[in-house]
């Protein structure tokens, strides 16, 4: 250590005469003390040289700071690469009107010739097609192999179908039939529209709940059908009611599983003939009671069509009721068309059964 | 020759890390490089580091005493950056024509070469520097760059007296050496 502070002082020439004859002799007599000192001495230069530079820099930053912010140097463009517009604007511009002009006139033709042609027939014949598309996806969405039960493309206009579950104007319905929509309009089996409210939404059970806002929908005094809380058995038989077309439908079948698609508890498996429309519809026993709402059908498989169990309508009910405005909600808890034959029950329950429109 | 000797006294402030020299510098020929720079698909960032780094070439030449400026200092500048930028983009490989072939009227070559050497060593010390860690690092900073003796340190670092923080060094210092040297190449 003091042979490195001699050194130092050494090389700064801060030795005093005699001292540094001395020290000269040291060196030339031990290579050892030499080599330190040639080190050294590059070492000294170099961290001298680094404090300057960065000295330096540090001015040099500070300076090109204050010039930027006084505006004595301005701050880059962007170079080359702004003046191609000015360069070419004409030509664009000229481009681009020839491009909107034949775009225009295209779109002219286009309708001027299509107009002619048959219109109405082929207009329905879109409009079926696009229904039932939109249908058909719906109903499969819950069956795609990801099986997110999010509900499909929202835009139909014919949605699907729905039941009264109490007087006062509360139907129930799929989620995936309503929602998204701004509005959703029920119409019963002799054509009477009503503006409806939608008041409840869930797409993972894939109910939904309407409520009827009308003021010329009178308030019938029962309904006859009730819902069936325990389980059915295999086998039973069922039918359903629905709008598959602007007509109401019948159906019938029997119930083939107890459990959904992929061992869905929230579903089971029914055999019927179900197309796109029956979405919501109820699904009932023999005596006229609901055991669940048709939700959707398996794409690849011919009458797999998959209801919602009726407890699961019950426990939406409940949360509905959470709030104090639907807390009379009541669902009937038997049906008064029990002893009836087939067509009288019919009769009876498909007034109160409804189109629901989401547009 | 006015000009000459104004330019020689733009020098000798910039030697002295003058502000008011280095501030003219910056006025008189930033904005040339800046266009440069921008022409050639960089930015005001590239230009700004390379606008400095020529500062420091011009700087560390001055420093030395025997530099003598054989063009005019905006040649010399444009020169300098010019050559720096194109490396830059040699680099990033969006330049990919000879350097030599786009080479300058002025002779830089040797001057950049002493920059680069330098540079290596500039890196290489701030590395050591900064892997030796506090307190070695700022305590051999005020003794070595801001050249304070060792009674201000002993005082500022809280050692009991000057031989205490001289012992420190002494100790910081041979760390320093050791990783410096480890890396170090001999011109």
């Amino acid at each position: 250590m003091v042979m490195m502070e001699s050194i130092e002082r050494y090389i700064r020439g801060e030795m005093l005469p005699a001292e540094r004859l001395f020290f000269e002799e040291l060196r030339k007599n031990n290579p050892n003390v030499d080599q330190m000192v040639v080190e050294h001495t590059v070492f000294l230069n170099r961290i001298e040289n680094y404090g300057e530079r960065k000295n330096l820099k540090s001015t040099i930053q500070g300076i090109h700071n204050e010039l930027t912010e006084s505006g004595q140097i301005r701050p880059g463009g962007e170079g080359k690469r702004v003046s191609i517009w000015p360069r070419y604007r004409k030509v664009i511009a000229v481009a681009a009107s020839i491009a909107g002009v034949t775009a225009l006139g295209i779109t002219g033709m286009v309708t001027y010739f299509s107009s002619k042609t048959a219109n109405k027939s082929l207009e329905d014949l879109s409009r079926k097609v696009f229904i039932l598309k939109q249908n058909q996806n719906s109903l499969s969405d819950r069956l795609r192999e990801d099986s997110s039960k999010t509900p499909a493309e929202p835009a139909f206009k014919l949605g699907g179908t729905g039941f009264l579950i109490d007087p006062k104007g509360y139907i129930v319905t799929n989620a995936h039939v309503v929602n998204n929509a701004s509005t959703v309009i029920v119409q019963n089996n002799k054509g009477q529209e009503f503006r409806t409210k939608i008041i409840y939404i869930n797409p993972i059970a894939d109910l939904a709940f309407l409520k009827i806002m009308d003021s010329d929908y009178k308030v019938p005094s029962v309904i006859p059908y009730g819902i069936n809380k325990s389980n059915v058995d295999l086998g039973e038989d069922i039918f359903t009611l629905g709008y598959p077309r602007d007509e109401i439908v019948y159906g019938e079948g029997y119930l083939s599983a107890k459990t959904g698609y992929r061992g869905d508890t929230l579903a089971c498996q029914i055999s019927i003939a179900a197309n796109p429309g029956n979405s919501g519809g109820p699904v009932l026993d023999k005596n006229g009671d609901v055991i669940g709402i048709l939700s959707n059908r398996q794409a690849q498989a011919q009458g797999v069509v998959f209801a919602i169990r009726s407890k699961y309508i019950l426990s939406a009910l409940e949360e509905i009721k959470a709030d104090t405005t639907y807390a009379g909600v009541h669902f009937p808890q038997s049906s008064t068309v029990k002893n009836l034959d087939r067509i009288q029950q019919i009769k009876k329950i498909q007034e109160f059964i409804y189109m629901v429109k989401s547009y | 020759m006015i000009k000459d000797s104004n330019e020689q006294a733009l020098l000798k402030g910039l030697a002295h890390n003058e502000r008011k020299a280095i501030e003219a510098i910056y006025k008189n020929h930033y904005n040339m490089v800046q266009t440069l720079v921008i022409n050639n698909s960089g930015n005001s960032d590239d230009a700004r580091d390379v606008f400095q780094e020529a500062l420091i070439v011009l700087y560390e030449n001055a420093r030395s005493g025997s530099f003598e400026l054989h063009a005019q200092l905006k040649t010399y500048i444009y020169a300098v950056c010019r050559h720096l930028w194109l490396k830059r983009l040699q680099l990033n490989q969006k330049f990919s024509g000879d350097l030599a072939i786009a080479e300058e009227t002025i002779s830089i070559e040797e001057d950049l070469e002493r920059y680069e050497h330098r540079s290596c060593d500039f890196e290489l010390m701030e590395k050591a520097l900064q892997s030796l860690g506090e307190p070695c690092k700022a305590l051999l900073e005020s003794y070595y760059l801001q050249k304070k003796n060792m009674a201000e340190i002993a005082i500022e670092f809280g050692y009991t007296n000057a031989d205490n923080a001289k012992n420190q060094k002494y100790k910081c210092l041979m760390r320093l050496k050791k990783i410096f040297f480890s890396q170090y190449k001999k011109p």
